[in-house]
């Protein structure tokens, strides 16, 4: 009788903890697909068919679970690139020459002018090169180093195909097949005042130096229309150091929806000795009369269609 | 094979998972003759294996060297980065290894493979991804409480520059996972409900115990020194890899930094120290491809079969 009774109490005891270990599983995986809705609803919001075929199509080397070293993620880069394409097709109506000079597949070097204050310009030529009909291309781009130490938005940039400009990210991502837009001019400029608009700024001869070593041939860029996007005044100096950023532009605190047009040039293929500074340096103005004269048949283009 | 001609192989730390599947895999090429040495828990073999319950920064273990005329040392034992003291992880990791150097020296030692780590780069929001095996240590920068680990390296690298003919080879492996290892990140995924900084989801790279293993005696039988990354090629971020590991993430504000390490503190997770929280906000990816290429290296383990393995073990706990 009492083992009768002692067997019943041991079996519901173990069924009783046989249920509660299903339901905290039950539970765990619950909680685990609820932090994954998000990006699930954004998905099904945002990304058409059409913007899925794209990323497929694009040459990537990527993991077993979609991610590479540097981060990008197939499913985030589908969501960011549906978003831009809508800003780029119907805010700033851009046109786009030339996509053709752009390789299907390999590394290249995307050099280009910086202009508008905000990283509009950079945006632009990614989703161009994201949307080219000749073979697009996932783009990735160099960005601050203050970035990473910025919750949510690092993690969402680097999923989109944005790192911070470093050297050995560049050459590594090159060395991988990987296509790269960098604006040498830098805060140089983006900005630059309204009064300086389409006059290009001081290069650095890293990207040259960059673009020898790894082979890599560079497409040259101009980018007409975001110097009307947000056109300044000039900067507040004192404020920008006190916020340590590069600069405080004084101007509408919006892009206005100016026209652009981006052309892009034939690649340009570099060799010479990386530490012979003259020649570096010959070779970087090579590549910005090259840009320059871009800027000039986009502004022509142009005519007086600012809107 | 005769006895007499079988090399003689000591491998330190034998009490951990790692070394015990190197020892295995000696033991089936039946070349070897293995000598285990380990002093934190016992470790059991057949008695084709010599072993021994021993402080490697003790006297006494230079019997080990005098009895057995080793002709190679695998030095695996490691008083893990959460582990202990700072000043005792010290003495065992730095001291001990210099008298593993020195002793291999003294009695003629012709191979040494040192295991080192991935967390001597540290963990800095500026690091590019696929570091190469000449990015400098940086770890130090993150807290001194790393400090021995980027000793242990500078002291093998300069045992291994100094005297050629001790043939050194440093391996520094990404996160190890597997059965039976002990490491931060592993007792972590281990864990039901795991930490993480909000916001912050590093990409991270692991490989699996076996799949090191292997690559160890791989540097150990034709040995060419240098120093070696050793990388599964698959990335994951961080808050994805603790998901398919079967946990749930739990949050952690990571604003200001004090406040995120007090949170860590007070947590009081062992294998979760607040001088370990950087390599959860912000990645360290090496470049294996040295590795790769030297040795014809390709792991076997998918990230999936790593993570199954931990998934499996959450699922028959109740607790």
């Amino acid at each position: 009788m009492i083992k009768k009774g002692l067997t019943a109490l041991t079996n519901t005891m173990g069924r009783s903890v046989s249920l509660i270990q299903k339901a905290e599983q039950r539970m765990r995986e619950e909680l685990v697909r609820s932090t994954e809705l998000m990006p699930e609803v954004l998905q099904k919001v945002f990304v058409s068919d059409e913007i899925k075929k794209l990323v497929q199509m694009m040459p990537k080397n990527i993991g077993d679970h979609g991610y590479d070293p540097w981060g990008y993620n197939q499913n985030t880069a589908e969501i960011g690139l549906a978003v831009l394409k809508s800003i780029y097709d119907y805010y700033f109506r851009v046109e786009s020459y030339g996509l053709e000079n752009v390789p299907k597949d390999g590394s290249a070097f995307v050099i280009s002018n910086h202009s508008g204050q905000l990283p509009i310009d950079g945006t632009l030529i990614a989703t161009a090169l994201a949307t080219n009909p000749n073979g697009p291309r996932a783009p990735r781009v160099m960005i601050e180093r203050f970035f990473p130490t910025v919750p949510f938005v690092y993690t969402f940039l680097t999923q989109v195909g944005a790192i911070i400009g470093d050297p050995i990210n560049c050459i590594k991502m090159l060395e991988n097949g990987e296509i790269i837009i960098v604006f040498p001019e830098g805060v140089r400029g983006s900005g630059k005042p309204y009064r300086m608009r389409y006059q290009l700024q001081y290069m650095g001869t890293g990207f040259v130096r960059i673009a020898v070593q790894t082979k890599s041939p560079i497409i040259p860029v101009g980018v007409v229309g975001c110097e009307e996007t947000m056109p300044s005044l000039g900067s507040v100096d004192p404020l920008a150091r006190l916020l340590s950023i590069p600069y405080v532009p004084i101007a509408v605190p919006f892009p206005f929806p100016a026209k652009v047009l981006i052309n892009f040039g034939e690649p340009i293929y570099l060799d010479g000795d990386i530490d012979d500074e003259d020649e570096m340096i010959k070779k970087v103005e090579y590549v910005k009369e090259k840009i320059n004269h871009l800027i000039q048949k986009g502004l022509k283009q142009r005519g007086k269609r600012f809107l | 094979m005769d006895n007499q001609k079988k090399k003689k192989v000591l491998v330190t730390g034998a009490g951990g998972a790692l070394a015990q599947r190197v020892i295995n895999k000696l033991k089936l090429r039946r070349k070897y003759e293995i000598i285990g040495v380990g002093f934190k828990e016992s470790s059991y073999y057949d008695d084709t294996i010599i072993n021994y319950r021993i402080d490697f920064s003790k006297r006494g273990f230079e019997m080990v060297f005098r009895k057995h005329q080793l002709d190679s040392v695998i030095h695996l034992g490691r008083i893990l980065l959460y582990d202990d003291t700072p000043s005792r992880r010290y003495n065992v990791n730095v001291t001990g290894s210099k008298k593993i150097f020195d002793l291999s020296l003294k009695y003629g030692v012709k191979n040494t493979i040192v295991l080192s780590t991935f967390y001597v780069y540290g963990a800095h929001p500026y690091n590019p991804s696929l570091i190469d095996e000449m990015f400098p240590l940086k770890a130090s920068n993150n807290s001194s409480h790393l400090a021995d680990a980027v000793e242990l390296e500078y002291l093998s690298s300069l045992y291994m520059l100094k005297y050629p003919e001790l043939n050194t080879t440093i391996l520094r492996p990404c996160n190890i996972l597997g059965p039976g290892i002990q490491n931060s990140v592993s007792l972590l995924l281990n864990r039901k409900y795991v930490p993480c900084l909000l916001g912050f989801s590093p990409i991270m790279q692991f490989i699996h115990v076996d799949d090191l293993a292997e690559a160890i005696v791989l540097a150990y039988e034709t040995p060419k020194p240098g120093v070696y990354n050793i990388v599964t090629e698959d990335w994951l971020p961080y808050q994805k890899a603790i998901k398919m590991a079967g946990g749930v993430p739990v949050p952690i504000p990571p604003f200001p930094p004090s406040l995120s390490r007090q949170i860590v503190r007070r947590m009081n997770i062992k294998e979760f120290p607040d001088y370990l929280l950087n390599y959860y906000k912000y990645p360290v990816v090496l470049d294996g491809s040295l590795f790769k290429n030297t040795y014809a290296f390709k792991a076997k383990y998918s990230l999936t079969d790593i993570f199954d393995y931990y998934k499996d073990q959450k699922n028959l706990r109740v607790f």
